[in-house]
């Protein structure tokens, strides 16, 4: 009777570690072809000049360099803004704020919230705020300021779980040395979340760095025919560059998005793996 | 911890001090400087992009960013007097032009090319030929009673039809409601919509029953896949749609431009320029020039 019943729950869990296992499989098959879709198509067309050369209504003259040096320009800035703000506010509000009063937990609640929010929505808020109130017109540095409002909420969940994990005896051990707060979060409390802190950076990162709809809402260009040269010149980015040539009707034009895609992921691989080496730096020291 | 800080800094450095060396080669010489301000329609968006870009060459220091957000998005920063000039596929309307006034922007309309709206069925269907605008209205009416081929002439196959068509967001859409419908976003509710006109493409290339409408353009670059409709038993073609034959379903695309920002000299200079080259301009990117004739005098009036 009872070997029945262990056999019955074997059976199950052999189904459901099926089950995740195709799920995982499914998944994984339409990233790779997406990625073959994108590389056949995209990859003869890649060239160096296809790196330096301005856009053009003539695809086999278009490049995309002006969307490169936006893309480049515009997430340099966003990291600026937003990830020092973002593990600024976590550490205060996992380290210094008092956890049961009201106010600290409506921002928790808030800041939980605005996570959710579709990016457009941040689109209308940096036209209005940054772009007309504060009058930085249709720059990168109003691009790059709202691209760091929408990705500050995931930074900032990101970076408190990170700092919720670090183990209390830790903390208590620098305490019982007598060293004061501000030593102990800088020289234990990061240092040991900084792991998670960066894997949640990265991800908030590549979102923004994906994002063309609330771009476009601030007034980003679709054509650039020069190179930006500073936070206050006019741009575009690689996701609004290739999404304008896919609307186009003609065949050559989808190629040579395929590969801009190719550009914007190499783009993103290296910044994360960047991140993932200085990630992997921090680990080895802790252990 | 001090290096790790170090170098972080050197990094946060490095990928800064990086775009300014990307964008260090400018040149200079005697031409324009400054900055044509232009957003609106992305249908007009190719042309006013080859425009740039040709004007651009020639005065390499000026900047012309053209923005995509729209005829009605482009409205709402010009007629508050953010941009110069607005890419438009429809003329301004009573709201957007009160605005304007309000703000003190006077501007003045220009015509840059044609766009023909295609109807277009798959290379397997043989029966359709050609639809009146009344067979239209009756087809895509929101009250319509048409399902099959049969229902809009009884010698067509008794087989149900997949309508597809723009999303509701664009030009294309608002103009074509208007026209065969009588008002503006009018139309039967169970079609299939896209943004994107290659997905309409794919997506009627695929099955014998479909019918649906989408820019002329990209019925030119996927004939192989298509078969053409003609209206009233007009055939679009870069003929019909110049010579406005083919009606009611081409429509002129617009540039409006500010009186104000006409007193720059890069702006002055850039309007004439467009207006010279649009009719060769618009052809090369798929759309239809107006008659030399339209052209031409617009340039008078400019002129004066």
């Amino acid at each position: 009777m009872e070997s029945k019943l262990i056999k019955r729950r074997k059976i199950k869990n052999a189904l459901f570690q099926g089950a995740l296992m195709s799920i995982i499989i499914f998944s994984i098959i339409i990233l790779l072809l997406l990625l073959y879709q994108v590389f056949k198509v995209g990859f003869s067309h890649l060239s160096l000049s296809f790196i330096t050369s301005m856009p053009s209504r003539f695809a086999n003259q278009a490049g995309i360099a002006s969307a490169l040096a936006g893309s480049i320009w515009t997430i340099t800035l966003t990291i600026l803004f937003a990830v020092p703000l973002g593990v600024g506010t976590a550490i205060y509000l996992e380290e210094y704020a008092n956890q049961k009063s009201w106010f600290t937990k409506i921002i928790q609640v808030n800041i939980s919230n605005l996570a959710g929010v579709p990016s457009i929505v941040y689109g209308m808020l940096g036209l209005a705020v940054f772009v007309r109130f504060l009058n930085f017109q249709r720059s990168i540095l109003s691009g790059a300021l709202t691209l760091a409002l929408l990705i500050l909420p995931v930074i900032i969940v990101a970076s408190q779980e990170a700092l919720k994990s670090v183990p209390s005896t830790l903390k208590e051990g620098s305490y019982a040395l007598g060293v004061s707060k501000w030593q102990t979060i800088t020289g234990v409390v990061i240092p040991f979340s900084l792991p998670g802190i960066l894997t949640g950076s990265i991800l908030a990162v590549s979102r923004a760095m994906g994002e063309a709809a609330p771009l476009i809402m601030i007034g980003a260009a679709g054509y650039i025919g020069f190179m930006p040269r500073s936070p206050l010149d006019s741009f575009t980015v690689l996701p609004i560059q290739i999404f304008n040539w896919t609307s186009r009707p003609q065949a050559e034009f989808q190629n040579i998005a395929a590969a801009g895609i190719i550009v914007l992921l190499v783009l993103l691989l290296s910044m994360n793996a960047f991140a993932i080496i200085l990630r992997n730096k921090y680990q080895n020291r802790m252990d | 911890m001090k290096t790790i800080t170090k170098k972080i800094t050197t990094i946060l450095a490095l990928a800064l001090v990086t775009p300014l060396i990307l964008t260090a080669c400018g040149q200079s010489g005697n031409s324009l400087t400054g900055e044509v301000k232009i957003d609106g329609s992305s249908t007009v968006f190719p042309i006013t992009e080859a425009v740039a870009e040709e004007f651009t060459a020639q005065n390499p220091d000026l900047k012309i960013p053209v923005g995509v957000s729209g005829t009605g998005g482009g409205f709402k920063k010009f007629t508050i007097g953010e941009t110069d000039i607005s890419d438009a596929s429809r003329p301004i309307k009573d709201e957007e032009a009160q605005v304007a006034k309000d703000n003190g922007i006077d501007y003045s309309i220009y015509q840059v090319a044609y766009d023909g709206i295609s109807i277009v069925v798959s290379k397997d269907n043989t029966w359709v030929k050609n639809l009146t605008t009344d067979e239209l209205k009756m087809i895509w009416s929101p009250d319509s009673k048409i399902s099959t081929w049969k229902d809009i002439r009884p010698e067509w196959p008794n087989e149900k039809i997949k309508f597809y068509a723009p999303g509701t967001d664009s030009g294309t859409f608002d103009y074509f409601t208007e026209e065969i419908n009588g008002e503006s976003g009018a139309i039967r509710a169970d079609f299939t919509g896209s943004e994107d006109d290659n997905v309409l493409v794919q997506g009627i290339a695929g099955d014998k029953n479909a019918l649906g409408f989408f820019g002329f353009a990209y019925y030119e670059e996927n004939q192989d896949k298509l078969n053409l409709v003609s209206v009233n038993d007009v055939t679009p073609s870069l003929d019909t749609i110049k010579d406005g034959t083919y009606t009611p379903l081409s429509r002129p695309l617009y540039i409006y431009v500010s009186n104000k920002s006409l007193d720059r000299p890069e702006v002055n200079a850039f309007v004439k320029f467009y207006l010279e080259n649009a009719g060769m301009l618009a052809k090369e990117v798929g759309y239809i020039p107006l008659p030399d004739k339209i052209y031409a005098d617009q340039l008078d009036l400019f002129n004066k």
